[in-house]
């Protein structure tokens, strides 16, 4: 049925989702998103004392494109330091996936956000300051 | 894997004798029914007949009935032309908050490139339209109203022959976009007091590319399509001659098996609504319980998006819909939801479920099996359910 609007990579992160869950006491978490426009990701990040990722965990509600965009999006960055995390844009989402429709291209952008927004929270808590970095947009009540 | 099709909201199969009845008028009988010469008699004598089945089905006489493209030109046609036949009276219209997009557009578009004034009325959280809010709504200038006979997404059946009573007092033009009805419930148009009524054939068991407008006698509604004498001068353009073929015989079948095929879907509409809302935890029944179309099922689940859910569905062979804007491309959910009053999340919760006279039991059953395993797979991905959970166990 989505033959030629997503990708296998898509369906099968969709399918069988990398990560679903939640960490205790995580070293960061971060929710983007918000129910109006139907999508929300809440990211968890176990980060060790020498600022590399542990684990990566993820919630998600929000369409298939958006399971699958935080799926590898958690695969992503796992093993990554901090820094390298940053990297991580959309577009390295997306390619991941290769690709994603048009209208969904949203739903990447959503995956980088909730890294983003998880690593801010993991900063203030520790004092640190991580190049690049900005505070997340905090709308998910709108 | 077995296939599962439960979105007859959109379109309907054909049926074989449909199909059968139309051949011949593309390679033998391929004549041009407004021709005068041998060849155009047979496709001529054909659409007279489709056009007496469609009448039948309605209650109408013959020369009411306008064989158009299909439900959007029929509504275009309506509410333009009903807006220029009464220009000269007035420039307001009065249309329902949850009609089918070929309405809201067409409204907006007056509204945009003519100075047309539209109100919009709302509905109750079951569905149905405010009757004091549309009262009111009257003014001496208005032309036109309009108000859908069913709602093609939860299916509420609105109360039409009181609103044509009402436009009838009042001496306004009355339009029923019946797309989603027509075929499918018993419909009478001097019971329902209505002077133009829009359907489409392949909602109801027709093909696609055909519908028409029924037009009460007596109303001089001015041409859509410009460019020939064909439908009485009504309606320019050559006669799709195996599609009104088609689509008059799929309104005589279903005006034949109305009475089973109502029985036996609201049976099968009923099982599936108690199903769900005994077996899916936080799960809700959008539109009325019982002034709904029989084969309409419309739930909303929370904590869930409605496009994951049809993916997940898609994947077992079930073909159903939903009013998440995910689906469509937008960013906001059905407007439909939002008018019965659902927040923006449950509106993206929501799917639809629309039965045929085909229908099974076990195609429901199966269904219902794997709806379930759906919405608790999706839940236990919703960072939106363990929110709520930790609430409740605080």
């Amino acid at each position: 049925m989505y033959d030629g609007v997503y990708s296998d990579k898509v369906i099968d992160h969709f399918t069988n989702p990398r990560n679903v869950g939640e960490i205790e006491n995580p070293s960061g978490v971060g929710t983007v998103g918000n129910a109006k426009c139907g999508d929300i990701m809440r990211i968890f990040l176990d980060i060790d004392e020498n600022e590399i990722i542990r684990d990566c965990k993820f919630k998600t509600f929000g369409c298939g494109a958006a399971i699958a965009s935080s799926s590898m999006a958690t695969e992503m960055v796992k093993g990554k330091s901090v820094r390298e995390a940053m990297e991580i844009t959309n577009k390295a989402v997306m390619e991941a996936l290769d690709g994603l429709p048009q209208v969904k291209i949203h739903c990447s952008l959503l995956a980088e956000e909730a890294i983003h927004a998880a690593l801010w929270d993991y900063a203030t808590k520790h004092g640190i300051t991580i190049e690049g970095l900005k505070p997340p947009k905090n709308d998910i009540n709108d | 894997m077995q296939t599962i099709y439960l979105d007859n909201a959109a379109t309907t199969k054909m049926k074989q004798e449909v199909l059968d009845a139309m051949l011949p008028y593309f390679c033998n009988e391929y004549g041009n029914p407004a021709s005068i010469h041998p060849m155009s008699k047979s496709p001529r004598d054909a659409v007279a007949v489709a056009r007496k089945q469609i009448a039948k089905a309605l209650g109408a006489d013959e020369h009411e009935i306008f064989f158009t493209s299909g439900g959007t030109e029929s509504d275009n046609w309506a509410l333009k032309s009903g807006y220029i036949l009464n220009k000269k009276k007035g420039k307001h219209i009065i249309i329902s908050a949850i009609e089918h997009h070929a309405i809201l557009e067409t409204a907006e578009f007056l509204e945009k490139e003519y100075g047309c004034e539209i109100t919009r009325i709302g509905v109750d959280s079951e569905g149905v339209v405010k009757m004091d809010e549309l009262v009111a709504a009257i003014r001496p200038d208005t032309v036109l109203i309009s108000v859908m006979t069913a709602n093609n997404e939860i299916g509420t059946i609105q109360p039409i022959s009181e609103i044509g009573k009402i436009a009838r007092e009042k001496n306004i033009l009355f339009h029923t976009d019946a797309v989603q009805a027509f075929g499918h419930i018993p419909l009478d148009v001097n019971e329902l007091n209505v002077d133009m009524l829009s359907a489409s054939g392949h909602k109801f068991g027709g093909p696609k590319g055909v519908g028409f407008l029924y037009i009460r006698k007596g109303i001089r509604l001015p041409p859509f399509m410009h460019g020939g004498e064909q439908e009485n001068g009504r309606r320019a353009g050559t006669t799709n001659v195996p599609g009104v073929v088609g689509m008059g015989l799929a309104a005589e079948i279903c005006a034949r098996d109305m009475g089973k095929n109502i029985e036996a879907q609201k049976r099968l509409r009923d099982h599936l609504i108690e199903r769900i809302e005994k077996e899916i935890p936080y799960s809700k029944l959008n539109g009325h319980r019982t002034r709904r179309l029989p084969g309409n099922v419309n739930f909303g689940f929370k904590f869930v998006e409605g496009e994951s859910m049809l993916m997940s569905l898609g994947m077992s062979g079930i073909s159903i819909s939903t009013g998440s804007a995910c689906a469509s491309g937008s960013l906001d959910p059905s407007h439909v939801l939002l008018a019965i009053g659902l927040p923006h999340g449950d509106a993206h919760g929501s799917v639809r479920i629309s039965l045929s006279d085909s229908t099974t039991l076990e195609e429901v059953d199966y269904t219902v099996d794997r709806l379930k395993e759906t919405v608790a797979r999706i839940r236990s991905l919703s960072p939106l359910y363990d929110d709520f959970i930790k609430k409740q166990e605080a």
